[in-house]
């Protein structure tokens, strides 16, 4: 039963983690982009949660209302103002770029909110939780999280192959010049997928502020973990996505069981030992 | 009626340039005749940037690696200099040639498993390598886990008898490792191999419609990078004394500051390592004070770099005047045929 309670809390934990490899995927999906600076945009996310329920006295799962705009338009302004520039056959100044923005974004936290660890406080919820076989509890928070993962991707999922907009991602995905031929503005589909990968970032980050404690240094550990949730469900697949977070969701949880200094590690080593028996992911889509 | 041809690799600059790295190897080596011992530590730490960004330069700037996780192989070389020395007795001096052995050796497998991340993936991939060592570091108990350990009193004692000795060998050691990475690059660069780097730098494709086994030479640029950084690696912390699995595998110390460095300095050119690691340590030594904002000064100036320069300090030098400091070009001269004269 143990067992069981284990594996039910690292599949939703799993869920977070698929939101933070759906953000990741999407851009690199339409424009090959590897943003590095991704797990920083997730704390910055929740710190902009955490001035958004000091300030308004929100609810910290109301603040989503809040941080989706306001992160999607800092997606949208940093791809048009800098990130578009880096677009092209070199794979040096995307990954550079992105790179100093993570340690920009890292440092300017830093200096503003210190070094203390900090949480959201959402209240009764935190702890609410039902039971749902002998020794088995579910907790309310998890559950929403992971509910809300999902329809995040089926939301996504949906877009991609149901809209006009979906249609024009997918076009610039194939082939670029193609696409501008056909009519579409680059700059401007880029910069719409930039701003709803962190669209889904707001989202990711609220719930990561909500479920733990965070401080400007846990970006790049959030970046890896959606890294390598992306690595195992496969490239190009959404719902690859939520099988990778569900993974590294598990085995994070049975190494943290075994030993509390394992936790991370067996995360990892799941990527790796996938990476060696199946490099192409669990459900591979489209070849990068 | 065949000409017969050489090819020259010096041009009057880089005869200049290379008394003038003759003249200033002379000058630090006396170092410890003229300097005192901040100015020992400094210009060691000047030597260990230097040389780990030249290796980052070579992987990065050449061979189109891009890592950001090196500080996987700065921390191995640390973890096997203070294993060797604390848990087998092995003379530091000793165990920093064999850290990187070792580093060499571990480093096949890795590359083997990371080659499979195409682009930019391989970027992260590297990262969570790195994050894999610091992990397992933290659970090496007989070398104080999480919280780390310090090289006790005998090893270092046993080096040289007086502190002051100690320090002028660790500084020479220092001087040597540095001449030596930058003396393999430049004769690395003037091979076989360095024809087809600089031809991967260039492009990728057409290198590879040319013959070149680009998969192969990586992997000979990616093992050496870390057997070299995982020297320079032992050699740092050697200096410190003191090591822990956050010290040893720091993402901002060992990549961060690297990368800004060589990007700042020029990217895939021998020159801007150097350039950069000087330009680094004079804003260090006057914007010190400013502490978190003096590295978010940094990534902007690099990112700055990157946009608008993106060949860095030197390759704007090398744009406007055509200098080069080391003989590293090629350039055929014809010569007549003595069978036909």
């Amino acid at each position: 039963m143990e067992w069981v309670n284990i594996i039910i809390q690292g599949v939703l934990i799993g869920g977070l983690y698929a939101m933070f490899a759906a953000g990741l995927a999407l851009i690199f999906g339409v424009m090959r982009l590897v943003n590095i600076a991704h797990g920083d945009l997730i704390v910055l996310a929740a710190y902009i949660a955490l001035m958004t329920t000091d300030t308004l006295g929100l609810n910290p799962l109301l603040a989503i209302v809040v941080v989706v705009p306001i992160m999607a338009a800092i997606g949208y302004g940093l791809q048009r103002g800098l990130l578009n520039r880096t677009l092209g056959d070199d794979v040096l100044p995307p990954l550079l770029v992105t790179f100093g923005l993570s340690v920009i974004i890292q440092n300017a936290l830093l200096e503003l909110f210190t070094a203390d660890s900090r949480r959201l406080k959402a209240g009764a919820i935190e702890v609410a939780s039902f039971q749902i076989g002998e020794g088995i509890w579910i907790g309310v928070l998890p559950l929403l999280q992971f509910v809300v993962a999902i329809s995040v991707i089926a939301g996504l999922q949906l877009l991609f192959y149901r809209t006009a907009l979906g249609r024009a991602f997918r076009a610039t995905s194939d082939d670029q010049s193609v696409a501008q031929l056909m009519g579409l503005d680059n700059r401007h589909i880029f910069a719409l997928a930039m701003a709803l990968s962190l669209a889904v970032v707001a989202v990711a980050g609220v719930f990561l502020a909500v479920r733990t404690n965070f401080d400007p240094a846990i970006g790049p550990a959030r970046l890896i973990f959606g890294f390598e949730a992306v690595i195992i469900g496969g490239l190009g697949s959404m719902w690859g996505t939520l099988a990778g977070g569900i993974i590294l969701g598990v085995s994070q949880a049975i190494g943290a069981q075994i030993n509390p200094g394992w936790q991370l590690l067996a995360g990892h080593l799941a990527f790796l030992v996938i990476l060696a028996v199946r490099p192409e992911g669990l459900f591979p889509k489209v070849q990068g | 009626m065949s000409a017969a041809f050489h090819v020259e690799h010096a041009s009057r600059s880089s005869r200049i340039g290379l008394a003038g790295f003759a003249i200033a190897l002379v000058g630090l080596a006396a170092a410890p005749a003229w300097g005192g011992r901040d100015d020992l530590r400094l210009l060691s730490e000047i030597y260990a940037y230097v040389a780990l960004a030249s290796l980052w330069n070579l992987l990065a700037g050449y061979a189109g690696l891009v890592s950001v996780g090196q500080q996987a192989y700065v921390g191995l070389g640390a973890y096997v200099l203070f294993g060797a020395t604390i848990l087998f007795g092995m003379p530091p001096l000793v165990a920093v040639p064999v850290a990187g052995v070792i580093a060499a050796v571990i480093s096949l497998p890795v590359a083997g498993l990371m080659f499979r991340l195409r682009g930019h993936y391989f970027a992260i991939g590297t990262w969570v390598v790195a994050e894999v060592f610091r992990l397992l570091s933290s659970q090496i108990s007989a070398l104080g886990g999480g919280s780390g350990i310090s090289l006790p009193a005998g090893i270092v004692t046993a080096m040289a008898p007086s502190r002051q000795m100690r320090e002028f060998l660790i500084y020479w050691v220092a001087l040597a490792l540095v001449v030596v990475v930058l003396a393999a690059i430049v004769l690395l660069l003037r091979s076989r191999y360095g024809l087809a780097l600089t031809a991967i730098r260039d492009n990728e494709l057409a290198a590879r419609s040319n013959g070149i086994d680009v998969t192969r030479t990586k992997l000979v640029v990616y093992v050496l990078t870390a057997f070299g950084t995982a020297m320079v690696g032992a050699l740092i912390f050697l200096q410190k004394l003191r090591i822990s699995p956050d010290t040893a595998f720091s993402v901002n110390d060992w990549t961060a500051f690297v990368i800004f460095i060589t990007v700042i300095g020029g990217i895939g050119r021998v020159e801007g390592p150097i350039i950069g690691t000087v330009v680094f340590f004079l804003l260090r030594q006057t914007l010190a004070d400013l502490g978190s904002l003096y590295l978010l000064m940094l990534g902007a100036v690099a990112i700055a770099v990157m946009l608008f320069a993106p060949k860095g300090i030197w390759g704007l030098l090398v744009e406007r005047f055509g200098w080069q400091l080391l003989p590293l070009e090629r350039r055929l001269r014809l010569t007549a045929d003595p069978r036909t004269n």
